[in-house]
């Protein structure tokens, strides 16, 4: 993972609650054994009609989302599946960023081991940030991942959470596996006291 | 100090805790499939690992094999290859596969608990979101992404935070007609989607200790449906009496001291939990969803939200969308509604007694000549059984069409699926847009409404028929 660091970015705006995964990728495009090449499958059934054409007014075939960084969805946003190709298209497509006022548990972890920011917002930052990015497409926020902030096209500094944990891996673009695998004596000693109840191998 | 059996299951898995990070978990399995886990072991062959407990895991192909006859060649190529990298990963790392050829194949929620690899006091992984299935045995089961099976299969552990616990309390009696499917639908519709993040839910109650144990995987299987990373129900004679005698299960002397182990994993009396929601099964009727997510869910008999009568905006607009999608009037009946397709399987209801409870209904009738009615055993031991019941003699002379083990239409990535437009009643877990097929429209319900559903051709309540 490459560090993650400030930036600047327009928001493209999705005013719905409950987005879940099988909406931001399809289960039919889930049998490859790849990561890559799922830009163009993100949220494919809201972005093309039956034959396969962009659907003009879905708003990520408008030039606003043209190199935006910046999603901001509806409450609980990746709910359902735990398919990791949800924030692996959302990346692919050039998002580092997502705003709502809660993710799903399992998005929310798929989407920090790929570098891909879940900030949560209170309910009336959340709501002013809609309307400020609806009146005007080239409204950028500023994220800060140091600082823990984001600054809105009006201007206001907002807070929001991250355990330190995940922030520090974010923000040193090393993954958690690493770090797991140096904890392989703590990992023995614990094998060592618990003897496996199942041996799947019989 | 009284602990929750959640607490009792974390504290028992600690492998290491430091200040500054989650605490490192241990897995006592690890259930993996051919979606979730091709990246997986690509990721292990770039940094150079191994597998380092293949006696802790175990594959199976459910998600995207054909339910057609198995001796038949895989005509989808990107499925077929799918499958194949599967059978290649697990040779080259050591897992055993019960790929598609094998006669313990099934849907990977369904084998665990049935070759007794899931067992009470365990932590269960897979790269799945219906992991919460094999909570029912009083496991801490969940589902994680593709790097967090990556971590698991190098080292056995996953870096977690605590959730909160949050009691499910379902007392009374279940009325004629109302199942297991109806307790977790009714759940899911009074707290919503998103009710139970960040949480465990722990389902207790008179209610909860009368079900069986494949009604209590149905209950435990959609926990993340309510938001929650997993759900779980203490371990008691109903539990230990499904495991005795199951493949992997302990025998004579250590079957004794994993009894005495188990039996002190229910909570503690004066063990606190951070939220409670109390149901009244007594109350609860047939439930169905309209929607486009799980929560969007009513009595059979109820009519359709008005989403006029809402006062949220966005929440007007969620339900006003899904309504639209569904092709459905705000304020009119959803029973008398017609269905094209009626779809009996899936991890949650695919077992046998899933299977008996449609066949005592569709036994000695037909199914409309209007719908096309899919019966999808759950695994292949869950189809040697009904064959020996004679199951599926009555699901055919009715008209089914009956197939073989997997997932089938609940995902729809292996050919099973609707077309754009068209209505199904699934006993599966799902309603989101597109999930069954593209355009297609799903009422998530019980096994018997499903059945009743059949029968009839449109959405019946099936208390008219019994």
């Amino acid at each position: 993972m490459k560090p993650f660091t400030n930036f600047e970015s327009r928001v493209v705006p999705l005013p719905i609650n409950n987005i879940d995964t099988d909406q931001i990728i399809p289960a039919r495009f889930l049998k490859t054994t790849s990561k890559r090449g799922l830009d163009q499958q993100l949220f494919c059934d809201w972005r093309y009609d039956a034959e396969g054409r962009p659907k003009p007014d879905f708003i990520l075939n408008q030039p606003r989302a043209a190199g935006a960084q910046v999603l901001l969805a509806g409450d609980n946003f990746g709910c359902g599946s735990s398919r990791e190709h949800a924030p692996w298209a959302l990346t692919q497509f050039g998002f580092r960023a997502v705003i709502s006022t809660s993710f799903a548990d399992i998005f929310k972890q798929n989407s920090l081991k790929n570098s891909l920011l879940p900030i949560v917002v209170p309910a009336d930052v959340h709501a002013a940030l809609f309307q400020e990015v609806t009146r005007d497409p080239d409204a950028k926020v500023k994220i800060d991942l140091a600082n823990q902030t984001i600054t809105t096209p009006g201007g206001r500094k907002v807070e929001f959470p991250i355990d330190g944990f995940s922030k520090q891996c974010l923000l040193d673009g090393v993954d958690e596996l690493g770090w797991i695998l140096q904890r392989d004596a703590a990992i023995a000693a614990y094998e060592a006291a618990h003897p496996a109840p199942i041996n799947a191998l019989k | 100090m009284p602990r929750t059996i959640i607490e009792k299951l974390w504290e028992s898995h600690v492998v290491h805790e430091q200040p500054g990070a989650p605490t490192l978990l241990f897995i006592d399995l690890h259930l993996v499939h051919e979606v979730t886990s091709p990246q997986a072991f690509q990721g292990l062959r770039e940094r150079g690992l191994k597998v380092r407990r293949p006696d802790l895991t175990i594959a199976t192909a459910d998600h995207s094999i054909p339910t057609t006859d198995r001796s038949l060649p895989i005509v989808d190529e990107i499925a077929a290859k799918q499958l194949a990298q599967l059978e290649t990963n697990c040779a080259q790392f050591g897992i055993r596969c019960l790929g598609v050829h094998s006669d313990q194949q099934g849907i990977v929620h369904v084998i665990g608990p049935e070759l007794g690899l899931t067992q009470p006091g365990m932590t269960v992984v897979c790269g799945d979101s219906h992991t919460a299935t094999h909570g029912a045995f009083g496991a801490l089961a969940f589902g994680v992404g593709t790097s967090e099976v990556e971590h698991v299969l190098a080292t056995e552990c996953l870096l977690q935070r605590r959730s909160k616990a949050f009691q499910v309390r379902v007392d009374g009696a279940l009325k004629p007609g109302v199942s297991a499917k109806d307790i977790i639908l009714a759940l899911i519709a009074r707290i919503g989607v998103g009710g139970g993040t960040g949480c465990v839910f722990e389902y207790t109650g008179s209610a909860i200790r009368a079900l069986g144990m494949d009604e209590r995987m149905t209950v435990c299987n959609m926990s993340i449906e309510g938001g929650a990373r997993a759900g779980l129900i203490a371990p008691d004679d109903t539990t230990f009496e499904y495991l005795c005698g199951r493949p992997h299960a302990p025998r004579g002397a250590r079957w004794e001291q994993a009894l005495a182990r188990w039996r002190q994993l229910p909570t503690d009396d004066g063990a606190v939990y951070d939220r409670t929601v109390t149901l009244d099964a007594g109350a609860l009727e047939p439930m169905i969803t309209y929607g486009t997510n799980p929560g969007m869910g009513m009595p059979i008999g109820a009519p359709l939200p008005d989403p006029a009568a809402v006062s949220d905006p966005m929440e007007r607009d969620s339900i006003a969308k899904a309504l639209r999608y569904m092709g459905l009037e705000g304020g009119k009946p959803l029973l008398g509604h017609p269905v094209d397709v009626v779809f009996i399987g899936s991890c949650t209801n695919s077992r046998i007694s899933d299977l008996r409870i449609a066949a005592s209904l569709l036994k000695g009738r037909r199914v409309s000549p209007k719908v096309r009615v899919m019966v999808v055993p759950g695994s292949q031991e869950v189809k040697r059984q009904a064959i020996a019941e004679g199951l599926p003699e009555i699901f055919r002379a009715a008209g089914c069409d009956w197939r073989e083990p997997g997932c089938s239409m609940c995902i729809a990535m292996n050919g099973d699926q609707l077309q754009p437009g068209e209505y199904s009643v699934s006993t599966s877990n799902r309603n989101f847009e597109g999930r069954q097929g593209k355009g297609g429209r799903t009422f998530l319900a019980s096994p018997l409404t499903a059945a009743a559903t059949a029968i009839t051709g449109v959405v019946t309540d099936v208390r008219t028929l019994v």
